[in-house]
């Protein structure tokens, strides 16, 4: 296996309040293999969108990264002065959001948008960029991109709009794509559309790619590994398979099993009591011991790590016990 | 059995012309949105139809038709085998029809008035409506309710700020129970939740329904959800329905194109590493519907007729669908 393009060592992320600082990301650890998709799921507080911002170095203040590392391609990234990260935002790491009608500017042409980015990245023409804005356009199936690249974003549909944010993503032929949520405000049709285009394109691109996103159908027929993410810290990470048929995390199964799905004949959803607690109030031991059905003595005192559990690496005593003996 | 909820031919149109003015200087012409264009079917009693379709295909207007926040343009709604536009006529008829039919809405945060407390929220039904004797009677009777959708009595003295998304869900689902209704109109009720926490929701209104006969019109863009809480389920596109059909035929043969389309274009997480089948194309704008059948332009089986003629309604083997294709057997 190839040197992993992110690696993500123990990260840490703070929000100071004035009522005492919130720990908002604890101890979060994993890497992305040049070319793969790595799926980040989790409910809503889970940390997921945080860990995105925290690796394009776009963390809203007062937030900020108290430990850990960021590397990309063996680079560290995480302490980078506020240009240099800059020049590496766009070019080496392209970025996707959820709502594709204010990641675009609506006062500009989706055309100026474009060949502003891609100038600003690569030593090209003015010519050249806006050729290669066509091109990048009718590479995401937009139909007369020539026209197109004169007409403002609400010109465009929702769907349509996103294929603009994931071209201009695209522009700068980065390494690293950073996807928050990109078919959350899209509808289940154009949702398929854009998920088989953003696959498409980075197997084409060769880009490795984090999704985050609360749809487990996304991430299943999207990624190759899964991290599930539950009050700023991962509980477990594999391959997606494993993570969806063989969980070892009981949040995990029981997230698996709360959601309906298209062949089951249940009466009942399974359901985890309880809900996700607030960042001010994150139990002792393991955080998600006042919900788990499965919960030990250790849990309530000990704060498990992520460990082998198998097929996937979960952060769970029940598993940590099966190692140990 | 009978119905308990009839919806004959209903239909709503917007004026979403510009003023007057511009109409006048800039010879602009009026324009109407058809958001429900002759929409019709029944619930039976303690039963669920589920109706889905993408955004901006009518559903959430049905939703309010039903309850009467909206006038409908054409058509009537039947409850309990009496016309609801004639109830409207007299006030206190309106008031029982109202107290027999409540609605759930899909914004947690903006259904419950922040100024409010539980016991306000879930005792203004009550108090509207003369429902208890005293003040420890509402006390008791709403203490009920939230123990009812699994909160504390306790809660009643909270305001909603201190509640989970899922938790002011419950209140909402409280608030709609206290009138002892038979119909609750849920508009996508579970759509802004965490899954976990929909699982919750979802449980409970299914043994609510259980418990107490409850018939339930479900209004979701979740085809796992429908799947998942209906009995019937109706499929809407542009503002009219394409397919009416028992919940396991549709899920196992659906016939519209659209049905077809809708069902490929969920992600399953069964079926990990195969990737759905996109549709080509986008809804149309339905300020300027296609002619014909409004699907045509996306419809891999579209021909002269459909781009025409619009398909009717028409019932055969109990699955009652609008598509010229499936009535000539093309598909």
């Amino acid at each position: 296996m190839s040197a992993p393009l992110l690696e993500v060592k123990n990260l840490r992320v703070e929000f100071p309040t004035r009522r005492g600082t919130l720990l908002a990301l604890d101890d979060i650890s994993f890497d992305i293999a040049p070319g793969e998709i790595l799926g980040v799921v989790g409910e809503s507080g889970a940390g997921k969108s945080l860990t995105g911002a925290a690796i394009i170095g776009l963390l809203e203040p007062p937030g900020r990264i108290a430990g850990g590392e960021i590397r990309l391609a063996g680079q560290r990234i995480d302490n980078l002065p506020y240009e240099q990260m800059r020049a590496i935002r766009g070019r080496r790491i392209g970025a996707i959001f959820q709502d594709p009608l204010t990641s675009l500017n609506p006062l500009y042409t989706i055309g100026r948008q474009l060949t502003e980015t891609i100038l600003t990245h690569l030593p090209v023409s003015a010519e050249e960029a806006r050729a290669r804005a066509i091109r990048l356009l009718q590479e995401t199936g937009i139909p007369a991109a020539e026209e197109r690249l004169e007409q403002y974003p609400h010109q465009f549909s929702g769907g349509m709009r996103q294929r603009v944010v994931i071209s201009l993503a695209l522009a700068a032929e980065p390494e690293l794509i950073v996807a928050d949520e990109p078919t959350t405000a899209l509808d289940v049709s154009i949702q398929a559309q854009i998920i088989s285009l953003l696959k498409r394109l980075c197997k084409d691109h060769g880009a490795a790619v984090m999704l985050v996103t609360h749809d487990m159908g996304v991430i299943a027929e999207t990624c190759d590994r899964v991290a599930v993410m539950y009050a700023g810290r991962i509980c477990e990470i594999g391959p997606v398979h494993e993570v969806i048929h063989h969980p070892a995390h009981p949040y995990t199964s029981g997230l698996m099993g709360s959601i309906p799905a298209m062949d089951d004949t249940r009466e009942r959803l399974l359901q985890i009591d309880g809900a996700m607690p607030r960042l001010n109030a994150i139990p002792q031991g393991c955080a998600f011991n006042p919900r788990c059905p499965q919960v030990m003595e250790r849990c309530r005192r000990d704060r498990p790590d992520l460990s082998d559990a198998g097929r996937t690496h979960a952060a769970c005593w029940l598993h940590a016990q099966e190692t140990a003996t | 059995m009978t119905a308990l909820v009839k919806v004959d031919d209903l239909a709503k149109t917007f004026d979403v012309s510009p003023p007057w003015l511009n109409r006048v200087i800039e010879r602009k012409p009026r324009q109407f949105v058809h958001a429900v264009d002759g929409v019709s079917f029944s619930i039976h009693k303690g039963k669920t139809l589920a109706l889905v379709g993408e955004s901006g295909c009518g559903k959430s207007t049905v939703a309010r038709l039903l309850v009467g926040l909206y006038e409908p343009t054409r058509g009537a709604v039947f409850f309990d085998g009496q016309d609801t536009g004639v109830l409207k006529s007299s006030a206190a008829n309106l008031r029982g029809l109202r107290r027999r039919m409540q609605m759930i809405f899909q914004d947690p945060y903006a259904s419950l008035n922040p100024r409010w407390k539980v016991l306000d929220i879930v005792g203004e039904p009550l108090r509207e409506h003369g429902l208890f004797a005293d003040d420890a009677g509402l006390r008791t009777k709403v203490g009920e309710l939230l123990q009812s959708v699994g909160l504390a009595s306790a809660d009643m003295e909270k305001f909603p700020h201190q509640f989970s998304g899922g938790q002011r869900q419950r209140i909402s689902i409280a608030r709609a129970l206290a009138t002892q209704p038979e119909f609750l109109v849920c508009d996508e009720p579970t759509s802004a939740l965490d899954v976990s926490v929909q699982a919750q929701v979802l449980n409970i209104m299914k043994d609510l329904q259980r418990q107490q006969g409850l018939t339930y019109l479900f209004i979701s863009h979740n085809l796992a959800v429908v799947r998942h809480v209906s009995d019937q389920v109706g499929v809407m596109y542009l503002g009219r329905l394409v397919e009416l059909a028992d919940k396991i035929e549709l899920f196992a043969r659906p016939r519209h194109p659209y049905t077809r389309m809708l069902l490929d274009a969920i992600p399953d997480i069964h079926m990990s590493g195969s990737s759905r089948t996109p549709v080509q194309g986008e809804v149309p704008n339905p300020l300027n519907p296609p002619s014909g059948c409004a699907f045509h332009p996306r419809c891999p089986h579209a021909n002269a007729r459909c781009s025409a003629e619009r398909p009717v309604m028409i019932e055969k083997d109990g699955v009652r669908v609008a598509c010229h294709a499936v009535q000539e057997g093309r598909i």
